[in-house]
């Protein structure tokens, strides 16, 4: 097995969390709605409205996840 | 100067003044309790660090097709901005500490007491502290100009909005001889991830293919929008979820943020 060195891996997460943050899943999200906005965009519909219902749930879920963490913590 | 422009130049000012205010606490903490001229150092060698990024950074991105640009500068705007958007929902909404500047500043003059060493001459703790909170601080920055410069073409009114952010927090900082306690950073973040929400939603739907209705004009209706569903969500946690004492929401963001920049800075 290759063994990352250390400082490889600490840049590497380093990278991650400036990018990602601490919620990957609305990073995610993000890359799947600009996908499905390329695809709907490659047909005769129209695609600009797949982004504003999606950034918003995405916060929404994202501030749900950290709401219940944080009530569950108190 | 445009509706998009004004954008630009706001976005970039406000997220500077945030990051530079966060920097400075750090660097007066190391200069007040350990040795000026090292602290000052250690700030002026991140600034050149960050200026090799820019220089090395900026034409690549400026190269890239607009389409290609547009999509990705806008989906990484897009996942900055919702991260900034959701720490400053959940400060808001009081299930989260707010940044105490005072508290920052006395914890890190704390830890440059107890490090220890006579802060005679050239001192390695002050500057390696406050270059690292600088460069770390700074990048968040140079994110933003870059991408909103590259993607308008506006490199350096975003680069001036920048410098005036900096300059405004250097000033005040100055004068006040003490941590920027009173700026409302909450509120400027706030500010700040509408916007990159907002700009980033429009730029990466039109680089994906997508055309907004009207245009640039689709902006007008992006960040109010964006900015009553983030009141409404603060409005409704307000409402439904109990709220954290101020001791347990310090607990949450030690457990939520162990890759926080200021831990990043201790353990880099």
């Amino acid at each position: 097995m290759v063994r990352v060195p250390r400082r490889v891996w600490t840049f590497y997460l380093g990278v991650w969390d400036f990018v990602v943050g601490d919620d990957w899943r609305t990073a995610l999200g993000v890359v799947l709605a600009l996908g499905l906005t390329a695809l709907v965009a490659e047909t005769s519909l129209a695609a600009w409205w797949i982004m504003p219902p999606a950034v918003l749930s995405l916060l929404a879920l994202s501030i749900r996840r950290a709401a219940k963490g944080a009530t569950r913590r108190s | 100067m445009s509706g998009a422009e004004i954008g630009l130049a706001v976005s970039v000012f406000l997220a500077c003044t945030v990051e530079a205010v966060e920097a400075l606490t750090i660097v007066l903490a190391m200069g007040t309790t350990r040795n000026w001229s090292s602290a000052l150092s250690g700030v002026g060698a991140a600034v050149l660090a960050l200026a090799l990024v820019v220089a090395a950074l900026g034409p690549a991105l400026t190269a890239l097709p607009i389409g290609v640009l547009r999509v990705v500068v806008g989906g990484l705007l897009l996942i900055f901005g919702l991260q900034w958007l959701r720490k400053a929902i959940l400060r808001s909404a009081g299930l989260k500490a707010k940044h105490d500047e005072l508290e920052i500043f006395r914890e890190e003059a704390e830890a440059a007491g107890a490090f220890g060493g006579e802060p005679l001459g050239f001192d390695g703790y002050a500057f390696t502290i406050s270059f690292k909170g600088v460069l770390l601080e700074g990048l968040e920055v140079v994110f933003i100009v870059l991408t909103f410069g590259a993607n308008q073409k506006q490199v350096p009114l975003a680069a001036a909005a920048a410098a005036v952010a900096v300059l405004v927090v250097i000033a005040a900082g100055v004068a006040a001889r003490a941590p920027l306690a009173r700026v409302p950073e909450n509120t400027m973040k706030f500010a700040v991830g509408v916007m990159l929400s907002s700009f980033g939603m429009f730029w990466g739907a039109e680089g994906a293919g997508a055309s907004w209705p009207s245009g640039d004009a689709a902006l007008l209706a992006l960040i109010p929008g964006v900015l009553f569903a983030a009141n409404a969500i603060v409005w409704t946690l307000r409402r439904t979820v109990p709220q954290a004492s101020p001791e347990q929401a310090v607990a949450s963001v030690a457990v939520e943020q162990p890759g926080s920049i200021r831990s990043a800075i201790r353990q880099w």
